[in-house]
């Protein structure tokens, strides 16, 4: 199965790279852009026997190392 | 009194502090390596050094919080052994759980190097005590994620039970509420951004940053 996971920061904790990227977009003529996010995906394979169970594996992960959950949320997708 | 510097791959003032903490207090310092099981016996003070650990991958910190080494600089600190983490070493701190909140990217994204005055707000710490009647420090600072952050609640936690320690003068990363610095609960585990170790003899500009390692070992 693959697994894909994606990490932001949460709504309350600014996002300096993203308001910089916002910017700069602004300035390439896309004014209306707003509310850029700039996180990561990780993406992997790995067995598990349903993607019920993947999940939950996945989320352990994301508990242990893939995230901060004092700054960061993740949302996981299983294929 | 005996010391012990915590190298991980990527640390680049582990030598530093190694000096810094010989220097200011006469201490016996050794080097230990992230990937080692287990800690020199009779420490009075383990350093978790600033630099890169791990290159910074996917969080400053994060790797190097799973070190095997780790594992046993937590329980010395649940012994009571004072650990302080410095710059990397307080960002690993934060990401290992032994001190609360996290360490950001710094507000106007730039890295920030330069000397720094701190406010000592709390002079009644093993590690702040010899700043007793000096409410103001210098000391350097060199990061590009130093911006401390944490919820409200947790932050008037922290205010409310004296566990901020050290607070810039003039912010320079955007930290919440100008935090630099922060003590755990039970007062033995101190994470701080600005570098004590750059700054242990007046040579280096100021040597207030001594009086840091000569108040964690007074004790010893």
């Amino acid at each position: 199965m693959r697994a894909k996971v994606h990490v932001f920061l949460k709504p309350g904790v600014l996002d300096v790279q993203g308001k910089a990227v916002e910017q700069a977009l602004h300035g390439l003529g896309w004014p209306s852009v707003d509310h850029v996010r700039v996180g990561r995906t990780i993406e992997f394979d790995l067995k598990a026997a349903d993607p019920a169970a993947a999940e939950a594996e996945v989320k352990a992960m994301c508990e242990k190392l893939l995230a901060n959950t004092v700054i960061e949320s993740y949302r996981v997708e299983v294929a | 009194m005996k010391a012990a510097v915590i190298v991980f791959p990527g640390s680049n003032c582990d030598r530093d502090c190694a000096v810094a903490v010989e220097r200011s207090t006469g201490a016996h310092v050794e080097m230990v390596w992230h990937g080692d099981n287990g800690l020199p016996a009779g420490l009075d003070l383990i350093v978790l050094p600033g630099g890169f650990s791990y290159g910074d991958y996917l969080r400053c910190g994060a790797m190097a919080a799973l070190s095997p080494i780790m594992a046993e600089v937590k329980a010395a600190a649940q012994r009571g052994v004072a650990t302080v983490g410095i710059c990397n070493g307080f960002q690993i701190l934060c990401e290992a759980q032994m001190l609360p909140g996290a360490l950001l990217r710094n507000e106007k994204l730039k890295y920030v190097c330069k000397t720094v005055e701190l406010e000592v707000t709390n002079a009644q710490t093993r590690f702040t005590a010899g700043y007793a009647g000096r409410r103001q420090v210098a000391m350097t600072v060199g990061n590009g994620e130093g911006n401390f952050f944490a919820e409200p609640a947790e932050l008037d936690r922290l205010e409310g039970e004296g566990q901020v320690v050290f607070r810039y003068l003039d912010n320079p990363n955007g930290s919440a509420r100008g935090i630099a610095g922060i003590i755990n609960a039970t007062g033995n585990v101190l994470g701080l951004m600005p570098h004590p170790d750059r700054a242990f003899e007046a040579e280096l500009g100021s040597a207030d940053g001594a009086i840091l390692f000569q108040s964690a070992l007074a004790s010893a």
